[in-house]
């Protein structure tokens, strides 16, 4: 891809807009940004992936984003909801993924095109405080859409884990 | 052959009826589950349903010509315009009913969101697709409280088995073909939910033998009338709560 000088703004512009949830990581690196286009008269409009369907903060982020643009650069700014492809957590990039170990989140064990992992028959995963694998899952659902709840058998932390989407 | 506007528009209501019922359905256990983790476990399945049913309601009033919106479907609309399954609407009852209700709900969805993926409708197929993630995730946790429950003590097995025989008359429902599913059909838009049953049926049956529960007869009558609009009193008691506020406060912005 060939990232013009203009775009490369934009990019960096979003780099800078945070999940209003997982305040560490960028919506960039949660791959939510699908494209960016040049309006016609000036401008731009992005396209975003939702994470779920129902999240509440994917208006928030909209508006986040037009925020930010309209901070860091001028013009028109437009954000367009894209459904299709759906998002998977295999778009969160490796810089994303080390963000949210950082910030004590289990990231994603294993791709979606593993149909074995979206059944939730592979589960080991890694304690992100001390790294042990013997953890518990305490709970399939967790304080947000993306996330389920575990336990390290080894430390004794409780810990989230960026479900497999 | 063109689907008319009006078609999608009604098939796509039609399927957001359901989730749209189910989600505030499950969003009344916010606050009353047994335990923390299990109550969120619902709540987060209620918000699941309920953006699948926003994401079905726009599809459904764009290119609306008389003004509807999302929120007019879903706030506006009364007890005889619904369109979903009677299954959704009944009461939550305990625990395991809701379960129950959930797990023969969710292997349906799961099922007619893996047709829907096939969609000659782009919007349709693009939305199913997302739907279908979290829907395969809800399956896996109903069918997980199933077992658990069925497979459990005295006491629960006894609850679930009866929680079963009580929902099982309103299963058939969710594979009655309308007038609007067969000519969504013959445009490939979407698929007869005749065409369903037998996949559900063994998934199900499967799951209920691992909860050693007995699966009931198929024979013997059926709850009926939902898609036609006809409803137990129950919905009208839901709808009353759910519009209430848009209904009394017309203008109301967050």
């Amino acid at each position: 891809m060939v990232i013009n000088a203009t775009d490369k703004k934009v990019w960096d512009s979003l780099a800078r807009v945070m999940d209003p949830e997982i305040p560490v990581v960028s919506i960039v690196d949660l791959g939510m940004v699908r494209w960016i286009r040049s309006l016609e008269g000036g401008g731009h409009c992005v396209g975003l992936s939702p994470t779920y369907t129902g999240c509440p903060a994917t208006e928030h982020i909209a508006r986040l984003v037009k925020e930010q643009l309209l901070a860091d650069l001028c013009g028109p700014v437009a954000v367009e909801f894209v459904v299709s492809p759906p998002w998977t957590t295999d778009w969160i990039t490796a810089t994303g993924r080390q963000q949210l170990s950082d910030f004590g989140i289990a990231p994603p064990v294993g791709s979606v095109s593993d149909k074995r992992v979206l059944f939730g028959a592979v589960k080991e995963v890694p304690c992100p405080r001390c790294g042990n694998i013997h953890t518990r899952r305490v709970s399939a659902f967790g304080s947000t859409p993306c996330k389920a709840h575990y336990t390290c058998l080894s430390c004794l932390e409780p810990f989230d884990y960026f479900k497999c989407l | 052959m063109k689907l008319d506007t009006c078609d999608l528009a009604a098939y796509a209501t039609m399927r957001a009826d359901d989730v749209l019922i189910l989600g505030q359905r499950l969003s009344a256990w916010c606050g009353h589950g047994p335990v923390l983790e299990q109550d969120i476990a619902l709540t987060n399945i209620a918000l699941d349903l309920i953006g699948q049913a926003r994401a079905y309601y726009q599809l459904a009033a764009h290119g609306s010509s008389d003004g509807q919106t999302e929120d007019t479907l879903a706030y506006l609309r009364d007890a005889h315009e619904f369109k979903n399954h009677l299954l959704v609407e009944l009461p939550n009852g305990h625990w395991g009913d809701t379960l129950m209700r959930q797990f023969l709900f969710d292997t349906y969805n799961f099922y007619l969101l893996e047709a829907l993926t096939k969609s000659s409708a782009p919007e349709l197929s693009g939305l199913a697709a997302k739907a279908i993630k979290e829907v395969s995730y809800h399956a896996q946790y109903s069918a997980e409280w199933v077992i658990r429950l069925g497979d459990g003590t005295e006491e629960s097995h006894s609850r679930m088995q009866s929680a079963l025989d009580i929902l099982w008359p309103y299963t058939d429902e969710l594979f009655e073909d309308t007038s609007l599913d067969v000519a969504v059909h013959a445009l490939q838009v979407g698929p007869l939910p005749s065409a369903l049953r037998a996949d559900w049926l063994a998934k199900v049956s499967e799951v209920l033998q691992m909860a050693t529960l007995t699966v009931p007869s198929l024979d013997g009558y059926h709850q009926r009338g939902g898609l036609h609009g006809k409803h137990t009193e129950h919905l009208g008691i839901l709808l009353a709560e759910m519009q209430f506020l848009p209904r009394a406060y017309p203008t109301a912005q967050w």
